[in-house]
């Protein structure tokens, strides 16, 4: 064999290969204008300004006695109170530790219960039908249940949320398995990947987007479920979370407490959307090249 | 083959054979494949030719050992890769990561398998993109990147299937190159199926021509052509015309 020619001819399939790579690969500009890129940001803020600017107008000019509507100052002079005393901050702390820990306890048992109706045919046939029936059920319909299968304690909260939570979770994942292209089966295949393997770094993985789509909707579902819960389960032997807080606010006919807890529940929903599952799914999504 | 019992006992060790390999789908009419036997050589690159439905896939299959149910004996003894038309790079994964994919799954050492799945890249061209995702390449490199996936996982035998189906002219003829390197550097057996005969012809040591419904093979054909090789010598376009005119015949015989 001719070495030097052959040398030659491997520096010259080096040298091809750049020149091809370089003439495919688009150099992208990043927009400059900072006003530009950061002005879709304040969007959503802009519509909550609007929203507050015509209830305050409404009930401004309307003749709805404030004890039906109170104006935006007045709930917010009520949640300062509230916050001043400290039963603000304790309400949502309980809250959203109860939610979490419910959430978690949800995902523990949706995620092998997704895994094996996704995986194995038989077992969707027979038991997907129960987990669309108890998507369909709303989650306070189990409340009076479980009051009376738990009493009121913990237990039934989180009964409650996992109920709410764990159908949307597991139909999440199940869908994502439907969509893993079967090309990436085959490449497990290749690589003689053993069950867990094969789990752990193709079939999650690839329905992750799908996965985490049920975890979304399974978190609303909890946080509504949540928010039921409290309303109905009140006791003195459970801390006071935001849904209770509510429900004082009905009790004691103060408006401005109801609508101030309201907000507070619309609020930190938005907020565990934008810190924690925005971030995630756009990972998620331009890391797969779904998203830029 | 032929055997002479008076020559000297030095044998060639044979990667893989199949003998009398058939195989019936239930739902199809008629056999898929039909008494292949093959005998492929350790180092020898091996091109397959033939029109569509002549069970090219499935061979492959067959021989990975990812299909087992077939009548007829295969024998591969060697650890083997499958390459397909679409890179079947892990879209979740960067570069780096699916190179070293398969000695994860293999249980070898972090450090260990970052510097061979570096090494086997950079061997490939592909310098600046260890964190880039697949989608952000083009075609080529993909494919790049999918041989390199393929040497980590430190087969002897490399299957491919259509590998370069999907990909322009010009990528496609240095790909050729490319192949023919890694080929030669890694004393790889290469079992390369195409619809493309030039393309067999530019890369093979042999063509076999496969007839459809049921697949058999047809003819075979030894390539004696010293590398570096180029698809569009007039070595190359006379073979590969031969070959095509045998390949046309058997495209009539179903018309």
């Amino acid at each position: 064999m001719n070495y030097e020619k052959k040398f030659a001819a491997m520096d010259e399939i080096s040298s091809l290969n750049s020149g091809l790579d370089a003439l495919e690969s688009v150099p992208v500009k990043a927009d400059r204008n900072i006003f530009r890129t950061n002005i879709y940001r304040f969007f959503p803020l802009l519509s909550a300004i609007i929203i507050i600017a015509i209830w305050q107008i409404v009930a401004t000019f309307s003749h709805i006695p404030s004890y039906k509507l109170p104006t935006p100052l007045e709930v917010f002079e009520t949640l300062k109170r509230e916050w001043k005393q400290g039963a603000l901050w304790s309400a949502i702390f309980t809250s959203v530790v109860r939610g979490a820990v419910g959430f978690f306890f949800a995902i523990a048992l949706a995620t092998p219960i997704g895994l094996l109706l996704g995986l194995n045919r038989n077992l969707r046939l027979l038991f997907r039908p129960i987990l669309v029936g108890l998507q369909q059920l709303p989650s306070v319909a189990w409340v009076p249940a479980a009051v009376i299968w738990f009493g009121l304690s913990p237990v039934t909260i989180y009964a409650v949320i996992m109920l709410g939570a764990v159908p949307s979770i597991a139909n999440g994942l199940i869908a994502g398995i439907d969509q893993i292209p079967p090309i990436v089966l085959k490449v497990a295949d290749v690589m003689h990947a053993s069950q867990w393997q094969r789990i752990r770094h193709f079939i999650l993985p690839s329905a992750w987007v799908g996965y985490l789509a049920g975890l979304e909707q399974g978190w609303a579902f909890a946080w509504r479920s949540l928010m039921a819960a409290e309303l109905i389960a009140v006791s003195p032997s459970l801390g006071i979370g935001v849904g209770q807080l509510l429900d004082i606010g009905r009790n004691l006919g103060d408006m401005s407490l109801v609508v101030g807890s309201i907000i507070v529940i619309m609020v930190i929903g938005i907020t565990i959307e934008k810190l924690l599952f925005g971030p995630i799914r756009k990972r998620a999504y331009v890391n797969r090249g779904l998203a830029i | 083959m032929s055997s002479n019992l008076t020559a000297p006992p030095v044998k060639v060790a044979s990667a893989l054979s199949l003998v009398a390999v058939s195989k019936t789908f239930r739902q199809v009419d008629g056999e898929i494949l039909k008494n292949i036997n093959l005998d492929v050589k350790s180092g020898e690159f091996v091109s397959i030719v033939g029109a569509s439905g002549c069970g090219k896939s499935t061979l492959l299959s067959i021989i990975c050992g990812l299909d087992k149910e077939y009548q007829g004996t295969s024998i591969n003894t060697l650890p083997t890769t499958l390459m397909f038309q679409d890179s079947a790079l892990l879209p979740w994964l960067s570069v780096l990561q699916n190179v070293e994919l398969p000695m994860q799954l293999q249980g070898r050492p972090k450090t260990e398998r970052t510097a061979i799945a570096k090494d086997l890249l950079e061997r490939m061209d592909l310098r600046n993109v260890f964190e880039k995702r697949p989608h952000e390449l083009s075609g080529g490199m993909r494919q790049r990147v999918a041989i390199a996936r393929a040497l980590a996982q430190e087969s002897k035998v490399l299957l491919m299937d259509e590998p370069f189906g999907a990909l322009d002219a010009i990528t496609r003829d240095v790909l050729h190159d490319e192949l023919s390197k890694v080929w030669s550097e890694n004393n790889l057996t290469v079992i390369f199926v195409t619809h493309n005969v030039r393309e067999a012809v530019r890369l093979g040591q042999r063509v076999i021509l496969m007839g459809s419904r049921p697949g058999t093979f047809i003819k075979e054909w030894g390539v004696e052509m010293p590398e570096p090789r180029r698809i569009d010598t007039a070595e190359v376009a006379d073979m590969a015309r031969e070959i095509t005119d045998e390949l046309r015949k058997e495209i009539r015989r179903h018309g």
